[in-house]
């Protein structure tokens, strides 16, 4: 094939893989269109690393089919795939200077020899690493080494490139530099196909066009950034993407909840259960507000946690918590105090009860 | 250093050389002395003289050096050829498999090498294969006695090399015999030449299947140590016995350095 013309998209219809009866990725269909940056969002063991392996061909799936560009590549070996992929721990090979890395895929897709110069060049100049080109990879701090590796995937100009947890392996202030390079490179190339797997909401809500939210092995809710945090759909996508306040409540009427005798107003067209069904109300904790107001929970303070900016107060409304994020207070509460909080209507979206799993515990997550 | 304290450490040396001095060092000097020796009557040898390694480096014993090194050579390289591409194909085996061939490859270890070199005689001493009397009945049994060998040190490496490494070169399109090529042969280059290192030493110095089967126009040094020492002539045995340790020495030395220049990390 013609490395230089690779169409980009992916799909997937109905992909199933399964090692020795345990099913590691269920009936999964998913269309990345070419020229979108998807996230494969999900916590370990959810299947989402087992999706880009069956796009790569590493994995071979049970049932379905995987389409590159339109082909149908399910039956194809890895190699004659044509897609660029960056792997974990990045697996430059060591016995090559940083050019013949680069130049591995070219040589690997019988590029004529006058342009592997140029085009290894002009691959490492996208990633800011054309100075090192002589370099041998064991002389590269691990970002060198990351970045590196994604000219190696894209010097072969392929419609689609998968990465796999890429910045796992880099410290904290490496990769918020990272992501920048990634959301630049994403614009600079806008007709690749990028398949972002990652357990890491923070990666996804900045990088991604669209997320595909993976648990147990499903395909849990797709949408972009905004329409996944602002309304999620299940509680799994609440909790995963961002924190979330979760509740038990009663549905009494359109836009309108019960929890416990404690009558909350939703945003009326996120409800559809009818009166009288249980259904789960969500709200972020920045947009729980401190005092009295519509929508007001009273309850005692159960925990205080400074985090710099902001106060995090967690309390025991009749037995429910309730977290809110405060701009940091000149007086917190202590722990004991009561307390009065409150939120906006269009600020609570209601979701079908209990159709995640793992919502208990969101707090430690994220930012 | 584990032990910290002075007299620690001294103790700690003066163990080491107690044992190393008479079990390694004594044997291999006395041959060194008897090599250059006329005579050996009181404690220390006497008359220093080169003659036996004129000898020894001349005629039928540098035919002897020259036989033992074609086919340490021959040998080395032909076990590295089947033990590595076994290993190399073992590892895409189901578990069971590969334990199926590694305990194969084991199996002329397990067997003293006398019995090998009886069965390679019976069973090469009549058509349609008959290899007795020619030098290729010595190089055969040599490679079965080392294949063991290279098959365990690069089915060792082969496991440990990261297979993100295979994965990465085939996603960027590399076919399987170029990740073989470009990528896995590479990384494995160390391993591989300590593994021809170990068979070349081990060929060097194999002498009890040999003995079975040697042509007389294919004697390797260690026949001719044995012979020599065996009607008597210690001297001229151990002038040869330092010929042979050198001249492997040697080889392992120049081996080693393509290792050393061959190691990434």
């Amino acid at each position: 094939m013609n490395p230089g013309t690779a169409p980009g998209g992916i799909r997937f219809d109905g992909v199933t893989v399964a090692y020795g009866g345990t099913v590691v990725l269920d009936r999964l269909d998913l269309t990345v269109e070419p020229g979108e940056f998807m996230a494969l969002l999900g916590p370990s063991g959810s299947g989402k690393t087992t999706a880009l392996r069956a796009v790569a061909g590493f994995v071979r799936p049970a049932a379905g089919r995987v389409f590159l560009g339109g082909r149908d590549v399910t039956a194809l070996p890895p190699h004659r795939r044509g897609i660029g992929m960056v792997v974990q721990s990045y697996a430059l090979f060591p016995h090559l200077k940083v050019k013949d890395n680069v130049a591995f895929g070219l040589k690997a897709h019988r590029t004529p020899k006058a342009e592997i110069p140029g085009r290894v060049t002009e691959a490492l100049e996208l990633v800011g690493m054309a100075a090192y080109a002589e370099r041998h990879p064991r002389e590269l701090s691990g970002g060198q080494q990351q970045r590196v590796a994604i000219a190696r995937a894209l010097a072969i100009r392929p419609g689609v490139l998968l990465l796999d947890e890429p910045l796992s392996a880099l410290d904290a202030r490496l990769r918020s530099g990272m992501l920048a390079e990634l959301a630049r490179l994403h614009r600079e190339l806008p007709d690749v196909s990028i398949l972002y797997v990652t357990h890491d909401q923070v990666e996804a809500l900045t990088l991604a066009d669209r997320i595909a939210v993976m648990d147990r092995s499903r395909l849990q809710d797709c949408g972009t950034p905004e329409e996944l945090y602002r309304r999620p759909r299940t509680e799994f996508t609440a909790s995963f993407v961002g924190n979330a306040n979760l509740l038990p409540v009663t549905v009494t009427g359109e836009g309108a909840v019960r929890l416990g005798d404690r009558p909350l107003g939703v945003l009326a067209e996120t409800g559809t259960a009818a009166a009288g069904a249980t259904a789960t109300l969500c709200v972020r904790p920045h947009l729980v507000g401190l005092g009295d107001g519509p929508n007001a929970l009273t309850g005692s303070v159960t925990e205080v946690q400074w985090r710099g900016s902001t106060h995090r107060v967690h309390a025991d409304v009749d037995g429910h918590r309730v977290m809110a994020d405060l701009r940091e207070l000149r007086e917190p509460p202590a722990i004991g105090d009561p307390v009065t909080l409150h939120y906006a209507t269009e600020d609570a979206v209601l979701l079908p009860a209990g159709a995640g799993a793992g919502a208990g515990d969101p707090t430690e997550a994220g930012p | 250093m584990l032990v910290h304290s002075r007299a620690g450490k001294r103790a700690t040396w003066a163990v080491f050389l107690l044992l190393f001095v008479p079990l390694f060092a004594v044997p291999l000097l006395v041959i060194l002395a008897a090599s250059l020796a006329t005579h050996w009557s009181g404690a220390f040898p006497s008359g220093p003289t080169v003659e036996r390694y004129a000898a020894a480096t001349s005629g039928d014993s540098l035919q002897a050096l020259t036989t033992s090194l074609a086919t340490a050579l021959a040998a080395s390289v032909l076990a590295l050829t089947l033990g590595g591409w076994a290993a190399l194909a073992a590892a895409s085996l189901r578990s069971r498999g590969r334990r199926l061939l590694d305990a194969l490859f084991i199996l002329p270890v397990a067997v003293p090498s006398v019995v090998v070199g009886l069965a390679v005689l019976v069973a090469y001493s009549r058509p349609p294969v008959l290899l007795n009397g020619t030098r290729w009945i010595v190089i055969l049994a040599h490679t079965v006695l080392v294949t063991a060998f290279a098959h365990q040190s690069v089915a060792a490496a082969v496991r440990r090399l990261d297979p993100m490494y295979e994965q990465a070169a085939a996603g960027l399109g590399a076919s399987p015999a170029r990740v073989l090529w470009r990528v896995k042969l590479p990384l494995l280059l160390p391993s591989l030449t300590s593994a021809v290192g170990l068979c070349f030493a081990l060929s060097m110095g194999e002498l009890s299947a040999t003995m079975m089967l040697y042509p007389p126009d294919w004697t390797p040094l260690p026949v001719q140590i044995f012979a020599a020492t065996d009607r008597g002539s210690l001297f001229t045995g151990a002038a040869l016995a330092v010929v042979l340790m050198t001249s492997t020495l040697l080889v392992l030395a120049a081996v080693s350095r393509i290792r050393t220049r061959a190691s990434y990390r």
